[in-house]
């Protein structure tokens, strides 16, 4: 959704414009607005390039390079992935962006009875070492940074990827991998966690503490604004609550003796764009500034490099719509624009069919086509930040930096993230701005093409070319899985296995013996259940 | 006979985590006066009948997104079938392709509300089902 609110009157003259932050919109800015909000250039903006970074992290943007497109990938088992990785890089695309089957993430393998009906359904199926070697295959990944979605898991999938890397030939300090491993916001709005806060966390700060020192070139961590926000948060939430996530992390590795300055700079984001392209812009600027202020002035960063917020800004699934899919590609179209007007490093676009289902080549292949347009044809990479200046953009700009830190303030007033995310004090908040959302879209209030207005009146479900889900995936995955545990060595799984119980249980960064768990061919599901063992599982907060 | 409020369970079963319909809806059945026992997320079926029994439900909503409502609801079926508890109706929300409507309903689903049904008819489709004329 995220659109607007607008008040019309009988003549459709639009008379008031309330964006879902909470921003009143005017029908004209100009220079006396800047004045009214104390714009002052230096302070402000910067010039790109420069502290607060406001504009741009680098002083030329997209003309010195093109931004990364990462198409979330992945289905059945890692053969079919491979072939798809492959296929997108023939294409165009310049990264990875995994994405793994449920029981993958939720610590389960292919063969496990939680497992049932999900092997390879929303992304690749993974149970060890061998998958990672099929999927990876004949991928440069010295070349090729691999964003891997995944979060309960992400301290094995990590080892896993380090793994996989060093038996193809590469350094680990070569390789680029970014698991998303950002467990808070699972708790809020995605779903997929396993393991109680407080052991979630320490896992999330062992990955963090362990990738500075030996995966140099990885981003241990992509905080995710995105699906707090597909859950019924406003944009500036999204970044409010994401700046949270952001310190409880740090705080955590600190704990362990290290300052901001050795690792903050290596955090990436995962941050959304749909609904109002002014609201995203804006909220994208502030962001960078509120980052780069935050780092400096309450975590001691002094390093400019280290100050920046890097990003996949894209998306963003809850703007799209079952109804008339077509739209969506028009859709698409937009949001890249905002990405881009927004400086965004890295993006992607959910394609038109993923409403209903994985997307089909076509689908995936039509969005990586949206962004090389934009890039390569109607001039975003003409120069940096176009729209600064605007009396306008400014002033939104400005106003959103105040939102956001309205919501942080409360977030702290409340005893901070993990707290807030615990109790369920964010999820109460989001899921009944989510219903108030759904009613607002019921009634009318918000405008949604093709749903509530310029409706087809056709019954019919559109003719659109679904991706299968094909059963013989699962037999494939599931014989290959009885066939490793027949042939690895399972003294040596057991040895690991042990180590790594040990180390967890000793509260031990438990990433070196998960690397070594990897190259016996440990599973996930006998990883992840030496960790549920220990751990136990998280029991969520009532939200009514 | 005394106005009773409506008691449903609403399910989220499996490993999928998205939730945002199935508290949007347990929100809206709330504010029309039922009583909701949201289970929250990955909810086996026997966990969801056993809290369906346990609160005496008079109807059991399933939240599923990731495109296995067939198998799900059949089993589910079944399972309330060994409890002896078939006459509580069991209706179903989330992604589910026309095509599948009929089929769910061949099997016994009582009621299928799809993502983007208006809330007033999830309610008054949950109110006829569970009190039928």
């Amino acid at each position: 959704m995220g659109v607007a609110k607008y008040i019309k009157n009988e003549k459709d003259a639009i008379q008031e414009v309330v964006y879902q932050s909470g921003i009143k919109v005017k029908p004209t800015y100009t220079p006396a607005d800047l004045e009214a909000a104390g714009f002052e250039y230096e302070s402000d903006l910067g010039d790109p390039g420069e502290y607060p970074f406001t504009r741009s992290l680098h002083p030329q943007g997209y003309r010195s390079r093109a931004w990364t497109t990462r198409q979330y990938t992945g289905f059945g088992t890692p053969e079919e992935t491979n072939k798809r990785f492959q296929l997108m890089i023939s294409h165009g695309q310049t990264g990875l962006n995994v994405a793994f089957d449920l029981p993958t993430q939720m610590g389960y393998d292919s063969d496990d009875p939680m497992a049932v009906g999900e092997v390879g359904r929303v992304g690749m199926a993974v149970d060890s070492l061998r998958d990672f070697e099929i999927a990876f295959k004949d991928i440069p990944l010295d070349r090729i940074g691999s964003g891997l979605t995944i979060n309960a898991v992400a301290s094995i999938t990590l080892a896993m990827y380090q793994a996989v890397a060093e038996k193809f030939g590469y350094a680990k300090d070569k390789i680029s991998a970014t698991p998303q491993n950002d467990i808070l916001k699972e708790m809020i709005g995605r779903g997929a966690w396993i393991f109680p806060v407080d052991d979630a966390v320490r896992l999330v700060g062992d990955s963090i503490e362990y990738a500075v020192r030996e995966l140099p070139r990885s981003n241990p961590v992509s905080i995710c604004g995105y699906h707090i926000r597909e859950s019924g948060a406003t944009p500036a939430q999204e970044i409010a609550y994401a700046f949270e996530i952001a310190k409880a992390y740090i705080d955590n590795v600190q704990a362990r003796g290290l300052s901001a300055e050795d690792f903050v700079g290596r955090f990436s984001f995962n941050l959304n764009v749909f609904g109002n392209l002014w609201e995203q812009i804006a909220k994208f600027r502030a962001a960078r500034k509120l980052w780069a202020k935050m780092l400096r002035e309450e975590y001691g960063v002094q390093d400019k490099k280290k100050l920046f917020l890097r990003g996949l800004f894209g998306g963003g699934g809850s703007g799209l719509t079952k109804a008339q899919p077509e739209n969506n590609i028009m859709r698409g179209a937009f949001y890249a624009l905002g990405a881009a007007l927004s400086g965004a490093q890295t993006t992607a676009l959910c394609s038109f069919d993923e409403a209903y289902t994985i997307p089909t080549p076509r689908a995936a292949l039509l969005s990586l086509r949206t962004l090389e347009i934009i890039m390569d044809e109607v001039g975003l990479r003409d120069t940096v930040d176009p729209l600064a200046g605007s009396y306008f953009i400014e002033t939104l700009t400005k106003q959103m930096e105040s939102k956001i830190l309205e919501e942080m303030k409360q977030v702290k007033e409340i005893g901070g993230m993990v707290h807030a995310v615990a109790s369920g004090f964010i999820q109460r908040k989001v899921a009944q701005q989510a219903y108030e959302f759904e009613k607002g879209l019921q009634d009318g209030t918000y405008v949604k093409v093709g749903v509530n207005k310029y409706t087809d009146g056709e019954e019919e479900q559109p003719d659109v070319d679904l991706h299968q889900y094909d059963e013989s995936w699962v037999d494939r995955q599931v014989d290959n899985l009885k066939e490793l545990r027949r042939t690895r060595d399972n003294r040596e799984v057991t040895r690991t296995l042990k180590a790594l119980e040990q180390a967890t249980r000793g509260g031990k960064n438990v990433m070196p013996y998960l690397v070594e768990c990897c190259h016996a061919y440990a599973t996930v599901g006998e990883m992840a259940g030496v960790l549920r063992e220990i751990f136990g599982e998280w029991k969520e907060p009532t939200i009514f | 006979m005394a106005d009773k409020r409506i008691k449903i369970v609403v399910g989220k079963p499996g490993l999928d985590g998205h939730d945002r319909g199935a508290k949007v809806v347990a929100l809206a059945l709330r504010d029309a006066g039922m009583e909701v026992i949201y289970t929250g997320l990955h909810q086996s079926l026997e966990q969801i009948v056993k809290t369906a029994v346990q609160e005496a439900a008079d109807v059991i909503g399933l939240s599923i997104m990731s495109g296995a409502h067939l198998p799900i609801c059949r089993r589910l079926l079944e399972m309330l079938a060994a409890e002896q508890i078939s006459d509580v109706p069991l209706v179903v929300g989330g992604v589910i392709p026309k095509q599948d409507i009929p089929k769910l309903t061949r099997m016994g689903v009582k009621g299928v509300f799809p993502g983007g049904t208006p809330f007033a008819e999830i309610v008054s489709g949950i109110q006829s089902i569970v009190t039928p004329i």
